[in-house]
């Protein structure tokens, strides 16, 4: 009781606030740059190469950048301004006169409307789905008369006086989005189911077919699996049977991520506390009543971080289809540049090409972070 | 004997003369591989009467109570709880459960739910009661053990003594005619083992089956109408709590009660 009471006497108010000397970014910049002459060293000769490489950015990008080039009466973009910046300055006029074709692919030029209002509404569908308060069944039906509704506005119908555009002349971005949508979407569902069914006990048969799905589904390279799906697999279909090229390519990427989703899922399933299944069962839960109020809703909060890193590593993996003649957003912009007037200009594509995958894997890594703060405010004291 | 044994009130045996047994234990044996860790379990609990189980630790003590709802599974002798007797038969089990309710050492509250709906769970998917209906009858039972006010919190608010109590109204909710309590108190702190004992006294004076795994022998003496001393996987004696304590037969249980008083 002494103790209480010596330690009452203190004021409090007189200890809130630690000395200057320990806080503000002074006091930082002292300790973690400048703490000894070897930090100072290090902080000066990389501070140095920082602000080369910066200027050296900002001179060939803006300063001595081209943005746009004379056109002839037919119409042909002279490149000759371009040419004779090479090395020293940006070619930007190159996005200007090809960004239509790097974002829609050979989409015909006057009904790239409709990719336009199927990126559009791929956004506004991620919008909604982030947002936690929508987080209810009707929201499975939104999805589904979304991703449908693009597929109509891609594909087209005749009947309702709209061009038909088969799916080998889609491309560049919407084509990108429908990979990575379509994939994750069919491939996270699998992959739970595999995950329980190579935890089950009582079924292991189930089991057995589920780990067999997974090792040897991730022991190959997506390459490869999309290389069979392409090659492969019309050689052992009856003569007349053909699925089109992009279904095979996107079956290939939901089968190749489930398996990886479904590892990641099996993780927080054997991270739940044995007790917590114990509880369920004991309270009478069927196992599908478990399954779903009790075990998911807790594993999958577990796994938030390495699923949505699995997640935006297919969005980019996506960009492997090239290989079997898909112009994704990658391959349409590599394409561009195969334009006798634009080649060589491969840099300002690639950087523009990087800043569109970039803005949508920030976007997954933020908003996870996000929901992972969410999540534990409702938990912790 | 951490709470001492005048503190507590003696607790009025509710034991039902002549109506059937609530649980039968018959020659229940069970393996872990080739370990055995029961013995010819043969054990009747009529319905109302208050068992606990004591023992030194491995003695199968909880495995005995995890198969009275098969959280753990038997594989010699025969399980009957309320009549029905416990198989491999999916609906038999659901039948048990239903009418067992259990306390775990470690709580098992879920933690993305709020205590509220800790408690509705069950009851409006189990018994399919309407939602409003469940909350009511929460509530109740909140109320019954002092925390209504917490209903709206997650468990992580809590302190291990009041979530300990949301556990047992959580079992409760189901309306079981027979709650387990598998080492209740072992997990708190000194200070809160008290409210959680308080409460299952309560539970004792409403007359419900009950079993409970623990070391509080002030706790066994006035409310259990029996004790059974478990070791090895066997049951080794078994009395009135007066008879075990005072007039001890075999040397096992002097053993052990002489370790259990000089821990304390």
């Amino acid at each position: 009781m002494a103790d209480i009471a010596a330690e009452a006497a203190v004021p409090f108010a007189a200890r809130q606030r630690p000395p200057a000397a320990v806080v503000g970014p002074a006091a930082w910049a002292r300790t973690n740059l400048f703490g000894s002459w070897w930090s100072t060293a290090l902080t000066l000769l990389i501070g140095y190469l920082a602000l080369r490489f910066a200027w050296g950015f900002v001179s060939w990008g803006l300063v001595h950048a081209v943005w746009s080039v004379p056109h002839n009466d037919a119409g042909q973009p002279n490149s000759a301004p371009c040419r004779a910046v090479i090395g020293i300055g940006a070619c930007w006029a190159v996005i200007s006169d090809k960004y239509r074709f790097i974002l829609f692919g050979f989409y015909p030029y006057d009904e790239q409307w409709r990719p336009l209002v199927c990126i559009a509404l791929f956004l506004g569908l991620y919008g909604v789905s982030a947002n936690r308060r929508f987080w209810r069944r009707e929201l499975g039906l939104v999805w589904i008369a979304v991703l449908a509704l693009i597929m109509l506005l891609m594909h087209g119908s005749a009947t309702l006086g709209m061009t038909v555009v088969t799916d080998d002349r889609w491309g560049g971005l919407p084509l990108t989005l429908i990979l990575a949508t379509f994939g994750l979407a069919l491939a996270f569902p699998l992959a739970v189911m595999v995950a329980l069914g190579r935890r089950s006990r009582t079924m292991p048969a189930v089991r057995l077919l589920c780990v067999v799905y997974v090792e040897l589904i991730r022991g190959v390279p997506l390459i490869s699996l999309l290389f069979m799906s392409s090659v492969m697999f019309p050689l052992f279909m009856p003569q007349g049977v053909n699925f089109d090229n992009l279904l095979r390519a996107q079956v290939a990427i939901i089968l190749f991520a489930a398996a990886y989703l479904a590892e990641v899922v099996r993780g927080g399933l054997q991270a739940l506390p044995k007790g917590q299944y114990e509880a369920a069962d004991a309270l009478g839960l069927s196992y599908g009543r478990k399954t779903r109020l009790i075990v998911l809703p807790q594993a999958l909060r577990i796994v938030i971080p390495p699923l949505v890193n699995t997640f935006i590593g297919f969005f980019k993996d996506t960009s492997l289809v090239l290989i079997i003649g898909i112009y994704d957003l990658l391959q349409s912009g590599r394409a561009a540049v195969d334009d006798p007037v634009w080649q060589g200009f491969g840099n300002e594509v690639y950087i523009l090409l990087a800043a569109i995958y970039f803005c949508f894997c920030f976007a997954m890594s933020k908003y996870s972070r996000g929901l992972e703060r969410g999540f534990s405010r409702s938990r912790v004291r | 004997m951490s709470v001492t044994a005048d503190a507590i009130p003696e607790v009025q045996s509710a034991v039902k003369a002549g109506a059937a047994p609530a649980i039968v234990l018959e020659k229940v044996s069970k393996w872990y591989g080739s370990m055995q860790v029961l013995r010819d379990i043969t054990l009747t609990i009529a319905q109302g009467e208050r068992i606990v189980i004591c023992g030194p630790s491995g003695s199968g003590k909880s495995t005995t109570i995890r198969c009275i709802n098969r959280l753990e599974s038997h594989q010699e002798g025969r399980i009957v709880v309320d009549g029905t007797e416990l198989t491999d038969d999916l609906r038999a089990l659901d039948t048990i459960r239903r009418e067992v309710g259990m306390v775990f050492q470690s709580f098992n509250l879920f933690p993305h739910l709020t205590i509220l709906e800790n408690c509705t769970l069950a009851p409006i998917w189990v018994r399919k009661m309407p939602k409003a209906e469940a909350e009511e009858l929460a509530m109740d039972y909140l109320r019954r053990v002092k925390i209504p006010e917490q209903a709206k919190k997650y468990p992580g608010q809590l302190s291990g003594g009041q979530q300990q109590r949301v556990a047992i109204a959580r079992a409760l909710c189901m309306k079981p005619k027979i709650m387990l309590f598998d080492e209740p108190t072992s997990a708190l702190d000194p200070e809160m083992i008290k409210e959680v004992l308080d409460t299952m006294i309560g539970l004792a004076e409403t007359g419900m089956t009950m079993v409970c795994v623990t070391h509080e022998m002030g706790f066994a003496q006035k409310v259990a109408d029996r004790v059974v001393f478990m070791d090895r996987g066997e049951i080794v004696e078994s009395g009135t709590p007066a008879r075990m304590f005072n007039d001890p037969q075999t040397d096992r249980l002097k053993l052990f009660l002489s370790q259990i008083l000089r821990g304390h």
